[in-house]
Formats: structure tokens, sequence, C-alpha cells
């Protein structure tokens, strides 16, 4: 059954607001064109959760969508600080949530195989832990050790890209695969963008390929170029000048406003903002293919 | 006046720490420099493993950050943010970990959260990222830092990870897995842990004085008797950074 419709409709359909949102991606992968359509659409008091909140919670702050940020590390990478998120909390105008990267993922694992919470080996750093009550340490039952355990995440909604899914959703990535899979498994509700709808058979090619299975995605949207100014694994280039440039741009509250203003509401969807962008960016982005040799699984 | 820049003296003095074989957990910036000088040099089989997922990359380029395409392409293999985590630190497969962080106290520890009060922070820092597992796992922990009072405090605003804790024994006695931090490479010098778990001064680059270092760190610190000097960076080492690794002087140009 074709889950596929565009993606301003899944957002509008379901993304709720007052939900907690994560939209995956390690660095790889992040769901710009999806939080451009949150913005564009007003969703408000949303829980932003990543391990890397990003440019793209930057902005989505920035647009006023969230009462709370849930993170790991609040940084642009390589570059700095996450400057919006950062002044925000400064400021005391937005909820924050700490952990560990894996104490983060620790809780999607959980979220994502019907467990209550998982278990750690200490790191006696001790602070963090001791002003995030999510964190708890118990006896381990076996050894009377202790271990350190995080609840459960199982966010309302995940938003997911991926190089490529058939209409029902089921959904091959390749390269940094950080935390969809888990997401996808722990959310109520699954948006998936990809680079390319392919054919089912494309799919059964290359079964291992599959992280996601369609049968828990909700909605499927093809959204090339999805993810700049992130990437797509041998589809196109991270654009880390733009990652520079949005660290001057967020640190004025002018700049970052017209900036949502001409990026964000001043195109309709995906396909504009990418032209929009040129083919001088174009260029820098278009990258040499690398293809793995393939494996024979063989007919049986 | 010394014909190297203090990133570079930095990053030399990092790599010099690696051995042939090691698995390194690397940051980007100067810990990804030093481990591909190490490669280079003296470490040919250091297989090096990135928090975003990678095993034994191969960058062609210089990734802007941990998670850049080029760390992808022709590594030895890829896997989850909870693998990498769980199957490789947490399980004891890492032997180094490199530490990034805004302060360092006498015993090691890092702050990496926040400066001024938790709940209402003056500096809000970018907060743990891998590091309080890195410093709690791997097998030696590192750091590359400037040498000054700020990054050198007497008392942490935060503790982010775990250096040696209060002193070596309370370390132990937390049965953590990894060695703790083993040595801090400033651009004055070198600290390793004493007997105790402070930070001591073992080394000093050429031309720097035991006064400039004691001077530029916030507690008072020791001197081991038996201090040595660095080696000055090499013609090799230097070319190998400026034409090979960073010939746009990126991260080498400046001071650290």
């Amino acid at each position: 059954m074709s889950k596929v419709i565009p993606l301003d409709e899944a957002v509008g359909q379901f993304v709720r607001d007052g939900d907690l949102v994560y939209a995956a991606g390690f660095t790889h992968l992040i769901p710009f064109a999806a939080g451009h359509a949150i913005i564009r659409q007003k969703k408000r008091e949303l829980v932003l959760a990543r391990a890397t909140p990003d440019l793209i919670y930057d902005q989505m702050v920035a647009g006023g969508c969230a009462r709370k940020v849930i993170f790991s590390y609040m940084g642009n990478p390589g570059v700095g600080s996450l400057r919006i998120v950062r002044s925000e909390i400064e400021a005391g105008r937005l909820e924050w949530e700490e952990y560990s990267h894996f104490g983060m993922i620790s809780r999607l694992q959980a979220g994502a195989t019907g467990l209550p919470f998982m278990p750690m080996n200490p790191t006696a750093a001790g602070d963090l832990e001791r002003l995030n009550p999510n964190y708890r340490t118990v006896k381990d039952p076996y050894s009377g050790g202790d271990v350190v355990v995080v609840p459960a995440l199982n966010p309302d909604v995940a938003i997911v890209h991926v190089q490529r899914a058939d209409a029902d959703g089921n959904a091959q990535i390749w390269g940094i695969i950080g935390e969809q899979k888990e997401a996808t498994f722990a959310a109520e509700r699954v948006i998936l963008t990809a680079e390319e709808i392919v054919d089912e058979t494309i799919i059964r090619s290359d079964p291992n390929r599959t992280l996601i299975p369609g049968f828990i995605v909700d909605a499927v949207c093809q959204v090339p170029f999805c993810a700049h100014p992130s990437y797509t694994q041998g589809y196109y280039d991270r654009d880390n000048s733009f990652y520079l440039k949005w660290d001057e741009i967020s640190s004025s509250r002018e700049a970052t406003a017209s900036y949502l203003d001409e990026w964000v509401f001043g195109v309709s969807d995906r396909a504009e903002y990418w032209e929009k962008l040129g083919s001088a960016v174009h260029d820098r982005l278009r990258i040499q293919s690398r293809v793995s040799v393939p494996v024979d699984y063989g007919r049986y | 006046m010394a014909d190297y820049t203090s990133s570079e003296l930095l990053t030399i003095n990092s790599a010099r720490l690696l051995r042939d074989g090691d698995t390194v957990f690397v940051g980007v910036g100067l810990p990804n420099l030093a481990c591909n000088l190490a490669r280079r040099t003296h470490a040919p089989n250091l297989v090096m493993i990135y928090e975003a997922g990678v095993i034994g990359a191969q960058p062609a380029r210089l990734p802007l950050s941990i998670g850049d395409p080029t760390l992808v392409s022709g590594a030895l293999s890829v896997c989850s943010m909870y693998d990498i985590f769980a199957f490789y630190l947490q399980r004891g497969n890492v032997d180094v970990g490199f530490m990034g962080g805004a302060q360092i106290d006498r015993f090691g520890n890092v702050n990496a959260t926040v400066i001024g009060d938790y709940a209402h922070p003056k500096v809000r820092l970018p907060g743990s990222g891998g590091s309080m597992e890195i410093a709690a796992w791997a097998n030696r922990c590192y750091l590359l830092t400037p040498h000054n009072k700020r990054r050198f405090p007497e008392k942490l605003d935060f503790r982010t990870s775990a250096g040696f804790l209060s002193g070596r024994a309370e370390r132990e006695a937390a049965n953590l897995r990894g060695g703790g931090m083993l040595a801090v490479v400033t651009d004055l010098g070198l600290l390793e842990p004493d007997a105790t778990g402070e930070l001591v001064l073992t080394a000093l680059h050429p031309g720097v004085t035991v006064e400039q270092a004691c001077e530029n760190t916030g507690w008072e610190l020791k001197v081991v008797p038996s201090l040595r000097t660095t080696p000055p960076p090499d013609p090799e080492e230097l070319r190998i950074l400026r034409e090979d690794l960073d010939p746009q002087g990126i991260y080498l140009k400046g001071s650290a």
C-alpha cells in the first residue's frame, strides 16, 4: 500500500503541537526540509529531542516551535556554539534536559526495543547524573555492583531521512547510520523522507541494507536534497561553508529572522529551496561516485 | 624564534603519544591531525574510530565535523551510534580517547558543560557528547589544550567527565575500566599524573621555562625532578602536517 504523500501533508497530519519530536541523523541525513515545513506550519510547544540539536533545531527554536530541547551535545559540529539554543537557555527561555551521547542513545534503544530502561556501566562523572533525575543508579542483581540506568524515550513522532525507500516505507540507509533505526522503532508515528522512491524489487535485491521496515512507517515523502546543509552519502556533500556561515547568521537576531524569512517562509517547498541555492552551490556539493562491489545473495 | 606554530607543537607532541596498532577514538581538529600524522610516521597500523560510528577511517580530506562523509568512504566498518558506544567503547575495544573541554583540574577531571551555575548558566558549553564515556572507558585518555589559568582552574564549575576524581584512590574505588587522563599536552609542555593521580609537569617544550608553566596553571603545579625537554618538531613531521594534512592551514596556522 502506498504511503507516499507530500511532505507538507505528512507534517500537517503527523506532527501536532506539544509533540515530542525526534528528527534523526548523526550529522548525516538530517531532515532539514521537514524542520522547515514544521517552522512554516507554525507548530508550537514542541519538545525537540536529538543527540546533537544541530542547525535544524537551532532554526526550529528560532522559529518559535519549541518549548524544550533534549540533547547530548549542543554545538555546531566542528564550528563551535549552537548560538540560538545556547542563548535561549542562557536567557532562561528554553527548558532543557541533558545526557551524554551514550545516555541519550540508550534511552532510544530502550524505547525502540520495548524495554522500560537501559543499563550502562558507571562513568563516575557525577554532576550530570546528580542534576538530571532521569539518571538513576541501581544494583546489578547478579554481581551486586552498580549500574546506571536511563528510561526509555518514545517520541510522539520520528522524522527520518533515507537514501531510498519503496512506496510502503521499506527504507535503506548507508553511510553513518546514527540512530535512525532506533528513532523509528521508538516513535509512535514515523515520517520518512527519501532522496528516491524506488520499486520494491530494488529493496528486495539487498535486504541487509534495509534498516526500517515499511510496516512501522506512517508517511513516505519523496524529498530530494532534504538534508541540505547536512548531506546524503553518495548523493551530495555536507555544506560545511553553510555550517560556518550559520555561526555568523545566528549571532544576530535580525540576521536569523531574515534568514528564516528568505529561506524558510520565502519558499514553498524543498524543490524551490534547492533551486534558489543556485548552480554554484549545486556544483560545490556535487560528488564523484564510489560504488561498492555488489554482493551475491544467491538464488535458492 | 621557533619556526613552528603552537598548534603544530600540540599536534606533533600528541601524535608521539600514539602507539602502532592503537585503536583511537578521534575528535575533529588537532586530534584528527595528530592521528593522521601518527599513521603516516611511526604508527601505520593505527585504527581511527569516530564517535559517529566509523571504524578504520582513512579520510581523504580534512573533516570539519566528526560525521563527515569522507570518513565513511573507504572505512573498514560503519555502525550505529549505540553500537559504537556499547560494542566498542563500553566493551573495552578503544585504546585511546582524545578529550576536549573548557576546563581541566589537577586530577584530570574535565568540564565541557557550563561556566557558572548549571541551572542559570553564565556560559553554556556544548556538553558531554561522548566524553563522559570516553573518559571512563578508553584505556588511555589524552587532552590537548592551550596552557592558561582559565583552562587550568583550581576548581571546575562542572565535572563533565572523570579523570582521577579526588585522586587515584577514588577512581580505583569507582572501578572504571579505563586508565584515566594519562597526558595533557599543552603549548608549554606535558602534564602527566603522579602516583596520587595529580597532574604534574613532566616535560617542557624547547625554550619554555618552569615559571611560565607554573604562572599559567590555576593550582600549585608540581614539577618532577626528572623534567624533560620535548624533542623539537622534526622537518618531516612539519612537512606532512603542512603539505599533506592541512595545506590550507585551517587548523595549524594560528596559536592553539
